[in-house]
């Protein structure tokens, strides 16, 4: 009974995979095991295949694996998919009475379970549960307890009335029995076994918006785009409960100057999109940060350039949101390295943006935003979410930053760069804001003198966050090894789960994964105590390398990952050792 | 205060850089005159200002405001009202900023009625940038970069309002100082997207759509018998294309603004709480 155990549905786009995958990773997650979940996307065949896959344990999991034991097949492209991690023993359920199935060869070493899922379907009450009957003989494939099955198709179907959900617990008792009854003597030496602990799944995508929430962020407004779409479903129809409003915009650059307005008007504003939107945003990130307003910018990165690969992985972004747009501009960028990460990482980007009135970026990932995982409730303790609006000022306070003549100084000359901000309908605070160079009161000036003022204020809010705020990379490993690798977003997961094949190989690393990518953390003292150094990144270029090499004048060895695909431990593990033994370079051409 | 606000308090110290008898003069003291006139002040006021000669009004005027991006204005104007609807918001700009680069914004600004009014001071050329032919340049017009005139029939906001769904549409001179006025107050007064395209010349690169020519060619409708909620004379009105008319031409006495449909009435800058908001570990439990 391995402790680790990979669960697969795939079948075509529009065969309710995602949803019913879903379904078996929350009863396994309602059961208190671990969930990782990844979604497949077949980029080797043209086509609509599309799988769902559930990796799960009673041990924290944090990286997909090569393995499958037990696939739900709704078509035979399905088991062509997979092949490659099936392995002996593996279960594979089917409907052989549907057309396209009935000539599929399951391997000799398998476990080969024909059910005739429409037919049991049609039983329950209609054709469309198939998939829930395929959930019913996957959980008497791994003796796993059909009670908790019944609560996530409760919290499924609960909408939709107690007679869907009770026909939906019928089709998967009928699958259950099906294969009780026709496989008494099926070898299935799967046994999930379950825990106490409750623990709540969820996407990156989801955890930026619950994150937004948390934060007090009232106002988004994006435009639609895999993978960062989610953010505003997850939004729409919640944070309306907490007096806040989602627009869909005609496109990313008015989702950006909406959002724009919103904060101008002094509500936390958020926008969320993906690169080809990120370039559309980057015209008015300029106006953002010239008229110091704090918002939120977030980017789900995924293979590019242009439309790229949409539904692949990639970290290619990260040049355009340290340098993206014309002129110089001060900025913070944020990247999350986990899902429970994206919650944390979206509050403090609001705290970040307010107390130093400037945009900051959160670059999420593919890999993450899709991506589902488990953690204890607690790890988003909504009572340690803390809010910083920075330096507000209202009518009692605003005569401190009047000319003599009354005019207010929205972008004061101070010594830690940050000015007082002023909400409309504050008496006394009537401003202008523009992306033209300014005088204090936001007037425009073209005075040599005031334009140095300015610019020099606008950096110095950089080197004020360094000294008041904690920038430093998230530690693994062995904190005295030799060799450093160094990470940044959602690869960290799969290294910490390398750093075991690491060990059964006698490598000894130490693991520095960095959320802060500007400003970030000076690693030079780490560089030079290390033998050598390793840059992890889902890119072709090592555009997180290049920055650390400028950074500490030091040259590191590079992993680059750019096929659309994210890494996996071993794979890592494997690429690791050989790069320090000095072999291969760039894994995937 | 809004009892005692004068026009003048609308004005910045800032002396506008304007070439001498340019239309902008006439369209902001109007646009001042309105607001003042229905009961705004400048610190509850928000002007957006676009890019252009026209879009420098945010720093000849005392508000709070913004001088946004070329073309974008209206979406910066929607989401400062959306977030607060409280202020007066008004978005100002020229007919390049509007009808070019920013078209898509207008037409959809059109649709999702935002109470907000949007004045654009249509001059048919691009003034900053030192005369090249606008989007509602004539077909003729014969300027630096179309020296045989652009060959293009112009854009006819109205039009393009009208056929987006627009609940308020009119028409303005900047030189009739007192209609002016009177329109835009009107446009404030709508509940929805109040749009007024004024005809606001420039005088040192547009010879042919000059203060003569409007003077000459504008058809006042408060003149006629002119029922400005009828939409199928309004459609003829904008699609006629031997005549220029001035007064509003178009308003949904029924339009209710996106904020009343969307029930947005608070001001969000509000955070009324110290950490997480009350309740939202429901958000966190609703993934078990
Ligand atoms: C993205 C961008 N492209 C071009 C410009 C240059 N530009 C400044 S004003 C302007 C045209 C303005 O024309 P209009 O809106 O008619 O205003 P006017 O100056 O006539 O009042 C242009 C093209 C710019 N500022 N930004
Ligand atoms: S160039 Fe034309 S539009 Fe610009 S200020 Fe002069 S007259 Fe007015």
């Amino acid at each position: 009974m391995p402790a680790d155990f990979n669960w697969a549905i795939g079948g075509e786009a529009g065969d309710g995979i995602d949803s019913t995958g879903k379904i078996f990773a929350q009863a396994l997650s309602r059961a208190g095991r671990h969930v990782f979940t990844s979604k497949d996307f077949a980029s080797r065949i043209r086509g609509g295949y599309t799988a769902y896959k559930v990796r799960t344990s009673t041990e924290k999991v944090r990286s997909v694996v090569d393995r499958l034991d037990v696939l739900v097949a709704l078509t035979p492209r399905t088991i062509e998919e997979n092949m490659d991690e099936l392995h002996d023993g593996s279960v594979i359920i089917y409907d052989g009475d549907r057309t396209t199935m009935a000539d599929v060869d399951i391997p000799e070493n398998m476990v080969d379970l024909d059910v005739p899922l429409k037919a049991l379907a049609e039983d329950a009450g209609g054709a469309i549960m198939r998939n829930v009957v395929a959930l019913g003989a996957a959980c008497e494939a791994t003796s796993f307890d059909i009670e908790h099955l019944d609560s996530s198709l409760k919290k499924r179907f609960g909408d939709k009335g107690q007679a869907i959900v009770e026909n939906n617990k019928q089709a998967a008792r009928l699958g259950q029995e099906y294969v009780q009854e026709n496989y008494p003597d099926a070898d299935l030496d799967y046994e999930l076994e379950t825990t106490d602990n409750d623990y709540v799944l969820l996407n990156g995508d989801e955890a930026i918006g619950m994150g937004a929430i948390a934060a007090g962020c009232k106002y988004y407004a994006g435009y639609p785009i895999t993978p960062a779409t989610d953010v505003m479903t997850y939004l729409k129809g919640r944070i309306e409960h907490f007096g806040g409003h989602v627009v869909q915009a005609e496109d990313e650059l008015a989702a950006i100057n909406l959002a724009l307005g919103a904060a101008r008007a002094g509500a936390r504003s958020m926008t969320a999109t993906s690169g080809p939107g990120i370039d559309l945003m980057t015209e008015t990130f300029g106006l953002v940060a010239t008229s110091e307003t704090p918002l939120v910018i977030v980017d789900v990165m995924r293979s590019g350039p242009s439309t790229g690969m949409p539904t692949k992985q990639e970290q290619g972004d990260l040049n355009m949101l340290l340098y993206g747009g014309h002129g110089e501009i001060p900025r913070f960028v944020l990247a999350p390295t986990t899902v429970n990460e994206c919650f944390w990482k979206t509050v403090e980007a609001f705290n970040l943006a307010e107390k130093y009135q400037t945009p900051v970026y959160l670059a999420a990932d593919l890999a993450m935003a899709v991506t589902e995982q488990t953690f204890e409730p607690e790890a988003f303790d909504m009572d340690a979410v803390e809010i910083d609006r920075g330096k507000v000022v209202d009518e009692d306070t605003i005569e401190d930053h009047q000319t003599e003549s009354g005019g207010f100084k929205p972008h004061e000359i101070t010594d830690d760069g940050v000015s007082p901000r002023a909400f409309p309908g504050t008496a006394g605070g009537a401003h202008m804001s523009t992306g033209l160079e300014h005088d204090e009161q936001g007037r425009r000036t073209e005075d040599t003198e005031m334009r140095v003022k300015q610019v020099d204020k606008r950096n110095r809010k950089v080197e004020t966050a360094k000294e008041r705020e904690d920038f430093s990379p998230r530690e693994f490993g062995d904190p005295d090894a030799d060799n450093l690798i160094v990470t940044w977003g959602s690869n960290e997961g799969t290294l910490v789960e390398a750093l075991e094949y690491l060990d059964d190989d006698d490598v000894d690393v130490r693991i520095l994964s960095c959320p802060y990518i500007f400003p970030r953390a000076d690693l030079t003292e780490e560089f030079e105590a290390a033998d050598q150094v390793v840059v992890v990144e889902c890119n072709a270029t090592g555009q997180f390398a290049d920055v650390v090499e400028h950074d500490t004048l030091q040259r590191v060895k590079r992993i680059n990952k750019y096929d659309g695909v994210q890494f996996k431990a071993d794979e890592l593990a494997n690429d690791i050792k050989e790069t320090l033994a000095g072999e291969g370079q760039e894994v995937e051409a | 205060m809004s009892s005692q606000v004068r026009f003048t308090d609308f004005k910045s110290d800032k002396q506008p850089t304007w070439c001498p008898g340019c239309g902008d003069f006439g369209t902001m003291n109007g646009m001042m005159k309105a607001l003042a006139e229905t009961g705004n002040d400048p610190d509850n006021t928000f002007v957006v200002a676009g890019i252009g000669c026209s879009g420098k009004i945010g720093t000849y005027m005392h508000s709070y405001a913004i001088h946004g991006v070329h073309g974008r204005a209206l979406p910066v104007g929607a989401g400062v009202k959306m977030a607060n609807p409280d202020l007066e918001v008004m978005v100002a700009g020229g007919d390049g900023d509007g009808y070019s680069i920013g078209a898509g914004h207008f037409v959809h600004a059109v649709r999702r009625n935002v109470d907000m009014s949007y004045v654009v001071m249509d001059n048919r050329i691009y003034g900053l940038t030192k005369g090249q032919a606008s989007p509602t340049s004539r077909e003729d017009f014969e300027t630096s970069t179309t020296p045989e005139g652009p060959q293009q029939p112009p854009v006819n906001p109205l039009a393009l309002a009208l056929a987006s769904g627009a609940t308020f549409i009119a028409q303005s001179f900047s030189s009739d100082a007192l209609r002016h006025q009177e329109i835009v107050q009107k446009a404030i007064e709508h509940d929805g997207f109040g749009f007024v395209n004024v005809f606001s010349p420039c005088v040192t690169f547009n010879d042919v759509d000059t203060y003569d020519y409007f003077r000459d060619s504008l058809v006042d409708l408060q003149e006629t018998d002119y029922d400005p909620t009828d939409r199928e004379a309004a459609k003829e009105k904008v699609l006629d294309a031997d005549k220029e008319y001035m007064g509003v031409l178009y308003q949904d006495e029924e339009s209710q603004s996106y904020e009343q449909t969307h029930g947005l009435d608070s001001d969000m800058s509000d955070i009324d709480h110290d950490g997480a908001p009350e309740d939202a570990m429901d958000l966190v439990r609703e993934f078990y």
